[in-house]
Formats: C-alpha cells, sequence, structure tokens
C-alpha cells in the first residue's frame, strides 16, 4: 500500500506532508482563538488573545504555504472538484453558513462580536487612537484574510508575473488605502475616507449628505469630494479606456482583492451558462439604474429643500443601502463565495462593473487577445473564470474577447495549456477581430441565399457581439 | 424532402462538420455517437482525472445548443452500414437513412500483443470510458507504469502524479521524443519529466505485463520487475476501421479518402483520426491525427458535404503540447535533425527555449520550436508562409510575443545570439 493514500482522502490532489498538517494545526489554533475569544475571552487579555490567534494563524499559512513552495511552479488545480470545500461539497455549504452568519451578526446583530470587538481594541487604539467597534473588527478580519490569502496567491502563481503584481497591488491598496489611511485619518480627527473606493460603489460618497458631511468637517474634506468627483468623472474613464476595467476591479478595489485572494479557492464555482448571463445583465445594470435613479432624487431633493419630493428620495437611499449595500454586495456577496464563485458582487450587483463594463466594452483598447486556431477547447479557461465568461466559446473560434464583466484577472491566459489567451491593451483597430478558427484564407465562400432567410446563422448564444453575424456569412 | 446528412462519431471532427454544415446549409444533420450524448473535449479528459475540471465543463457546447441549431443527436453504437440502401444499422436501435455520410469514427489505442495486455488496469487513454478505467484502477495503488514516450503518455504521468500516485514511465527512445523533438528540447522535457519526481526510464521497452486477476508487475527489456497496479499504455492511436471494413469501404491503416475526403463508396465520406490519405502531399502525413486536423478536416468536408467541394489544405504545419509545466508550440518544418543546408538559431534559458531553423542559402525562415514560451500563431505563420529572413525574424521576434504581460522577453537574448553567429 502507498503510504500516502490514507491520506488522500484529505487531499486528493497530492501527498499530503506532516509540514501542511502542522501548518493545519496551527491555522486551527489561530481560528478556535478567535472563537474563544468570541465567548468572552476577548475581554479579558485583548492583547493576548488577538497577539495568539493572529500569530497562530499566520504561522500556521506559512508553514502550508511554504510547502505549497516546494513544488514545482506551475499551474496546479489538482483536486479541486473532489474536495468538499471547494466543489460545494458539505464543507463548502458550512463555509458559506459562515461567512453568511458572519454578516448577519455585524450587520444587526453587533452585540454578539462584543468580545472580539474588544479584542481588536489594542490594535484600534494603536491606529486610530480610539476603541473599536463593529466596523473596524470587520476591516481587521478583512485585511487579514486579503494579506494571508494573498500571500497564497503570491506562492501559488510565482511563475505568472502578472498574477504577482497584480495580487500585491490588491495587498497593498487594502492595507494601506482601506485599513491603515482611513484610521489615521480619524485619529487626526478627519473624516473617516477610503480613497480606493468611488461613486457608485461608495454610493454615499456623492450624496448631498456626505458631500455636506466632509465639506463641513474640514479642509482635507473638500479635496475627499474633490477626489471622488474626479475619480468617478475624469480617472475612471481614463484609466478604463487604456487598460479595461481591470485597472481598478482586480488591481484596486477592496472588494475585488477580497474575490481575487480569499476567494480564489472558489473562482470555478462562477455559472458559465448563457441563463446566468442573461441574468448578471439585467441585474448589474439594473442595479446601476438604481443608484443613479437615488442619486440624482437625492441631489433634487436636497436642491429643492424637500419641498416636492418630501420622503420619497429618503426612501429609495435607505432601501438602496439596505437591498444593496448590506444584503447584496456583503451577506451574498462575500456569504456565497463557496456556491456561486468570488465575483457574486461584482458580476450581478456592482454598479461600479456595470460602468466600468460599458466603457471597457466600448472605450476601451483593452481586449483578450485569442491566439489563431491553437484553442483544443479543453475549457480550463471557462472554468476558472470568476465572472462566469464562457471564454472558451471565443477561443475556440479564435475571436477576442471583449466583453463587459472581464474584470481582466488574466486566471484564462494563466491556465490556458496552449497559450491561446493573452490580455492586451491594443488599438481600437482591429480590436472585434470575428472568428478566424483555422485560418482565413482556407474558405471563403457565399452562403445560400434561402438558408440564410431560413434561420439565424450561428446560435444566438452570446450575441452580446453583434459583429459575429456578419463575418459568420462571408467566410 | 430535406437531404440527411449523417455523421458517425461526435468528436471534434465530426462535430466541425456539423456546426459547418449546418452554417452553411438546411440539411437535416444526425449525429451518432456510442461514447457520450453530447461533445466533449478530449484534449481535457486529463484535467477531469486531476480535479481541474468535471465532464460538464468538458462540453465546449451548453446542451441546448444542439436543439437550438437543429442538430439531431444519437447515442447508439453503428453496427454496419448498407451502403446499396444507403442506412445505417445500430446495435439495438433503429435503421437510419442517409443521403450522405461522413465517419469520423476517431482512433483506437494501440497495442502490441504483449503479454498480459489485457488483463484489468492495463489500458489506453482515448476516451471517457477509459477515464472510467482509470479511475477505478488506480484507486490506492503504490505505483503506476506509463509506457510510450508520446504525448498521451507525458499526460498519463502526470495525471498519476497529480493524483499523489508514484510514477515509472517507460521510453523506448533514449531521450523523450527524440524522433520529433531535437535534441535540446527533448533534454529539457526529460529534465522536467524528472524534476516531478517521474522514474522515467530512457531506451526502456515493455517486454510483458504480470498478474493474474489485474495487473500486478511489469518486465522491462532490461530485466527489470517494476511492481505496480495500473499499465498505461500509450504506444500510439490507429484509425478506428472497423465499421468502415464491415461495410465494404476501401481502408489501409485508415479509411481511404481523397482530398475531398470521399471514400471508395459515393456518397459516404471520412475525416478526422481515422481517415487515411490515398497520396502523400495532401496533409502533412497521410494520417493526421491531431486535434487541429481534426477540426480542420471537419471543416474542410462540411463544404463538400454541402455541394460547395473544396480540397483539403493544411497550411503552415503547427501543433502545441504541454509537459507538465513546459508549454510547447511547433509552427513550420522544425525536425529531430535539421537536413544539410538548414541553419537553427537555438536561444534557451529557465526551462525556455526558442529555436528557429532557416535555409542557409536563402536565409527564409522554415520552422520554430519554443518551449515555456508563448508565440502568436498568425505572425509565426506569416513568416514562414511568405518566407521572412532569419534576420529579420531574429530582430523583430518580440512581434511573436504572446507571453503573459510583464513577463521578461527573450527578444535581446536572440538578438544578440544572432549578431555574434
Amino acid at each position: 500500500m502507498n503510504k500516502n493514500s490514507s491520506l488522500q482522502l484529505i487531499v486528493p490532489g497530492g501527498p499530503f506532508s506532516r509540514l501542511q498538517l502542522l501548518g493545519g494545526i496551527f491555522i486551527a489554533v489561530g481560528l478556535l482563538g478567535f472563537l474563544v475569544t468570541a465567548f468572552g475571552a476577548g475581554s479579558v487579555l485583548p492583547a493576548v488573545t488577538l497577539s495568539v490567534s493572529v500569530g497562530a494563524l499566520t504561522f500556521g499559512s506559512a508553514l502550508v504555504f511554504w510547502r505549497m513552495a516546494q513544488k514545482p511552479a506551475g499551474v496546479d488545480n489538482n483536486g479541486i472538484w473532489f474536495s468538499g470545500a471547494t466543489a460545494r461539497g458539505m464543507a463548502g455549504w458550512i463555509l458559506a453558513i459562515v461567512f453568511t452568519g458572519f454578516y448577519v451578526v455585524l450587520y444587526w446583530m453587533p452585540q454578539y462580536l462584543e468580545h472580539l470587538i474588544r479584542m481588536s481594541d489594542p490594535l484600534s487604539w494603536l491606529m486610530r487612537g480610539e476603541a473599536a467597534d463593529q466596523w473596524f473588527l470587520y476591516g481587521f478580519f478583512y485585511t487579514l484574510a486579503v494579506l494571508i490569502m494573498g500571500a497564497r496567491m503570491l506562492v501559488k502563481y510565482r511563475d505568472n508575473r502578472y498574477q504577482v503584481l497584480r495580487t500585491i497591488s490588491v495587498m497593498f491598496f487594502q492595507l494601506g488605502f482601506a485599513f491603515i489611511l482611513p484610521g489615521l485619518l480619524r485619529m487626526f480627527n478627519q473624516p473617516e475616507f477610503y480613497f480606493s473606493y468611488f461613486w457608485p460603489l461608495k454610493y454615499d460618497y456623492l450624496w448631498p449628505g456626505s458631500v455636506s458631511n466632509f465639506t463641513d468637517a474640514s479642509r482635507l474634506g473638500f479635496f475627499m469630494v474633490f477626489w471622488g468627483v474626479a475619480m468617478t468623472i475624469i480617472v475612471t474613464p481614463i484609466l478604463t479606456y487604456f487598460f479595461g476595467k481591470r485597472w481598478y476591479c482586480s488591481w484596486v478595489c477592496g472588494c475585488g482583492g477580497l474575490a481575487e485572494t480569499a476567494g480564489d479557492p472558489f473562482r470555478h464555482l462562477s455559472d458559465k451558462s448563457l441563463f446566468a448571463w442573461k441574468i448578471e445583465r439585467w441585474m448589474v445594470h439594473g442595479v446601476l439604474v438604481f443608484v443613479t435613479v437615488t442619486t440624482g432624487l437625492l441631489w433634487v431633493n436636497s436642491a429643492l429643500e424637500g419641498s416636492i419630493l418630501g420622503g420619497l428620495s429618503q426612501t429609495f437611499s435607505v432601501t438602496y443601502g439596505f437591498f444593496i449595500g448590506l444584503i447584496f454586495s456583503g451577506v451574498i456577496g462575500v456569504g456565497f463565495y463557496p456556491i456561486m464563485g468570488s465575483r457574486v458582487w461584482c458580476r450581478f450587483g456592482c454598479p461600479m462593473a456595470a460602468i466600468l463594463g460599458l466603457l471597457q466594452k466600448y472605450f476601451s483598447r483593452f481586449r483578450i487577445t485569442t491566439n489563431g486556431g491553437q484553442c483544443i477547447s479543453c475549457g480550463n479557461c471557462s472554468t476558472y473564470c470568476e465572472m462566469g465568461i464562457d471564454v472558451r466559446w471565443y477561443a475556440q473560434r479564435g475571436q477576442n474577447i471583449i466583453r463587459a464583466s472581464c474584470v481582466g484577472c488574466g486566471m484564462c491566459a494563466a491556465v490556458c495549456p496552449r497559450g491561446v489567451l493573452r490580455l492586451e491593451n491594443g488599438s481600437m483597430a482591429g480590436r472585434y477581430n470575428g472568428p478566424v478558427l483555422i485560418h482565413h484564407d482556407d474558405v471563403s465562400v457565399q452562403v445560400d441565399a434561402d438558408w440564410k432567410a431560413q434561420r439565424p446563422l450561428m446560435p444566438p448564444a452570446q450575441e452580446d457581439l453583434p459583429i459575429l453575424t456578419d463575418r459568420d456569412v462571408t467566410w | 424532402m430535406k437531404r440527411h446528412i449523417v455523421i458517425v462519431g461526435n468528436g471534434v471532427t465530426g462535430v466541425t462538420a456539423a456546426r459547418f454544415i449546418r452554417k452553411l446549409s438546411a440539411s437535416q444533420i444526425t449525429v451518432i455517437s456510442s461514447e457520450t450524448d453530447h461533445f466533449y473535449a478530449r484534449t481535457a479528459l486529463m484535467y477531469i482525472y486531476m480535479g481541474h475540471m468535471r465532464y460538464r465543463e468538458t462540453k465546449p457546447y451548453e446542451d441546448h445548443f444542439w436543439t437550438q441549431n437543429g442538430i439531431g443527436l444519437v447515442r447508439g453504437y453503428v453496427t454496419h452500414v448498407d451502403t446499396a440502401r444507403k442506412v445505417l444499422h445500430i446495435a439495438d436501435g433503429p435503421e437510419i437513412a442517409y443521403d450522405s455520410l461522413l465517419l469520423a469514427t476517431g482512433s483506437q489505442s494501440s497495442k502490441f500483443g504483449w503479454p498480459g495486455q489485457n488483463l484489468p488496469g492495463v489500458q489506453g487513454l482515448y476516451g471517457i470510458p477509459d477515464l472510467v478505467l482509470m479511475e477505478r484502477y488506480t484507486r490506492n495503488i503504490s505505483r503506476g507504469v506509463v509506457v510510450g514516450g508520446g504525448l498521451i503518455g507525458v499526460e498519463m504521468a502526470e495525471m498519476l502524479h497529480a493524483r499523489g500516485i508514484p510514477v515509472t514511465f517507460l521510453v523506448r527512445e533514449d531521450s523523450y521524443m527524440d524522433y520529433l523533438l531535437p535534441q535540446k528540447e527533448s533534454r529539457m522535457i526529460n529534465e522536467e519529466i524528472c524534476r516531478h519526481d517521474i522514474d522515467l526510464r530512457l531506451a526502456t521497452e515493455l517486454k510483458a505485463v504480470k498478474g493474474t486477476t489485474r495487473a500486478e508487475a511489469v518486465v522491462t527489456s532490461t530485466g527489470d520487475e517494476i511492481v505496480c497496479q495500473f499499465v498505461g499504455l500509450t504506444v500510439g492511436v490507429h484509425p478506428n476501421i472497423g465499421l468502415a471494413q464491415a461495410s465494404g469501404i476501401a481502408t489501409r491503416r485508415g479509411i481511404l479518402v481523397n482530398e475531398y475526403f470521399e471514400t471508395s463508396v459515393p456518397d459516404v465520406y471520412a475525416a478526422g483520426d481515422c481517415a487515411e490519405f490515398n497520396r502523400d502531399g495532401i496533409g502533412s502525413r497521410r494520417v493526421e491525427q491531431l486535434w487541429y486536423t481534426g477540426r480542420a478536416h471537419g471543416k474542410t468536408v462540411a463544404f463538400t458535404l454541402c455541394g460547395m467541394p473544396r480540397p483539403y489544405r493544411r497550411g503552415v504545419f503547427f501543433n502545441s503540447a504541454k509537459f507538465f509545466t513546459i508549454e510547447y508550440q511547433t509552427y513550420g518544418d522544425v525536425p529531430a535533425e535539421p537536413p544539410g543546408g538548414i541553419g537553427t538559431l537555438c536561444v534557451t534559458g529557465n526551462r525556455k527555449l526558442l529555436r528557429i531553423n532557416f535555409d542557409r542559402q536563402s536565409g527564409r525562415v522554415t520552422g520554430i520550436n519554443v518551449l515555456g514560451l508563448r508565440l502568436r500563431q498568425d505572425v509565426c505563420e506569416a513568416w514562414i508562409q511568405g518566407g521572412a529572413k532569419i534576420e529579420d525574424v531574429a530582430h523583430q521576434v518580440n512581434r511573436a510575443r504572446f507571453d503573459t504581460e510583464f513577463d521578461p522577453s527573450f527578444a535581446r537574448k536572440v538578438q544578440r545570439m544572432f549578431t555574434q553567429a
């Protein structure tokens, strides 16, 4: 018998070393530390429970990643569909319930997090000069997840420079712009502000209430409002034109940062069906309309000093905040990672992604180029697309991929075993290249006129690309 | 009545043909397969076993695609074609009448009469049934032996390795695939295989498989006996011509066809792995058994089947593979040993290699190999087809780059090497 065979049940991907086991034990100790803290220990010795738990978690993770680094570099998705945690098995559902439950407690029952919040007090005093609250705790856990799982990304994709740089970038923006800087601002009695979030993702940054809060607070508040407006209106279209929406979604954004790091083990769970795509388009653009209308109403109401619209704009903003801000982006967005993949929010709900997507599709140099007829239709690209794009559909036709939802994570190109895909910023001319499949020149015929009249040529599937049909007919 | 085109085989050839027939005509199309209900990517078999994908992820089209496009699918095993009456017989099924018939029956794994080759746990890897068997016979085993140093062999070694099963890899040649790959490439792959803890045994052949109820050991040509419970036979594939033979259609190694994929029987065509061209110079060889050629055959024969006959042209040869973590692309003609008059420029790095072959006299580029690098097919093709000069190609190598953004470029190294040479 193989000495590893019994342990293969735990990790079907390969031998399970003692080091990994040790790492697992440390991780378990760290998580247990948080659990014990949550049930009372946090208030007793906050500094001790905090450092022991975080220390054990970090050390354990480091051992596991170190072991990963011993294997030859290269895409290793071995056993992902065999493990319950990553293939919607029992462990996956339990994870989903735990994640979802955490958000429910965080939003609506923060009293149950009291001990954990007290545990983070020492850090909060250090960083912000004040006691912690539930949002500090949340930011702390969030950042910890991005950093630890980001380290895992760095090891897993160490031979892919694009992935490495991108991961360092999201780790940097989460730690610096979404955790340390807002804390420092509070320490200096400035309004808490996230320089890496803009309207409409951070919808209230352009709502009249927040704007007056910022401007009333300090001169820096004026700059914050200016920053927010400039990022939304000027910088976003320019950067998206040159680099596609990836400059934000998979390099800067905190939601994207969590999805790209903690969400990486679940990226393949996104639904690739045409049906899902149809829902996605209605939903994500619906949210964009919703937030735009809400923002507009608030400003009209504010200009009219509430004389005509009365409570209407208020109703809109509260509804948006509750259903989209809390439930969609938080509870579902992260809670459903182990069920629907890591980008549920980004794909179906984020209005910022919707705007960036429209820009990317129509006013951008970004595309994923397909390498002639090299595709072997294996399906790795589609499987590992967290946005649920059926990349293979395009790749096997030899057609460039230009999709509003693509966040440019580059994973399709990374997992492709035949070098078929490349993320590129090129000229707008020839961006939509039409299908090539094998060769342009070997076949060019006219289609029977009567056949053309009878039915559409290629399936209306993926009809997003209007250019397909006529190119298809004549080649 | 619409013309009825029947296709036997739902692999890449049959399905590509069906798709293009649908684009070009209103004929009734029926695709028959005994293997699966729907088309799946055979190239992804290894990824199912390794847990990267499930079967459903390997299907390039959603199941509703076929009804939506009016392509009928029949699950069944065709036993015989009555070419006089133009009907097919399906085992335990109805007769199906056709107007035109395309045989796209693919290949079968080869076996060379070794003792014990039919024992349970000894098998090739070609389709879903093989994968099911492999799943069954590699549970809790202490070692697997893979026989045959081709592309499937290295895939099978990687599959077993991914499951944590120790692998012995028997390769007849002195160096992996040295009949196709130049020495440097071949050696780089040897090293890559060993780097993944595969027990690679070069210049070693299989003599026999031992065992009573299932494989228990193999005996090699060097006299070693290796205890193992699974033997992967990946010594090549041969055209699946049983149906053609049973139906009186001319065959040699494969089903004989001309450049229009017409067989010896009117209204019967054959394409893909199962076909054999009746003369040289049509394809890159008489029997072409690659994914890419299967797809190209399917597309070309579709035009013929729709009354717009066009001869098959292979174009500039290309192929690709992946050896563990090293990707491989080849364009044009890069033989293992360059013939006289052909020069070669070869740059290597850490598990990376770029080779450009050229005609010494005219300076024209004749072929390109890359390992661990990605090149643009259209650029390479244009170079080779257009007879680009080696000095131009060497100085513009970046035009063909298809590597991930931020990856270090190889171009300067190539230029330096070229100026030195």
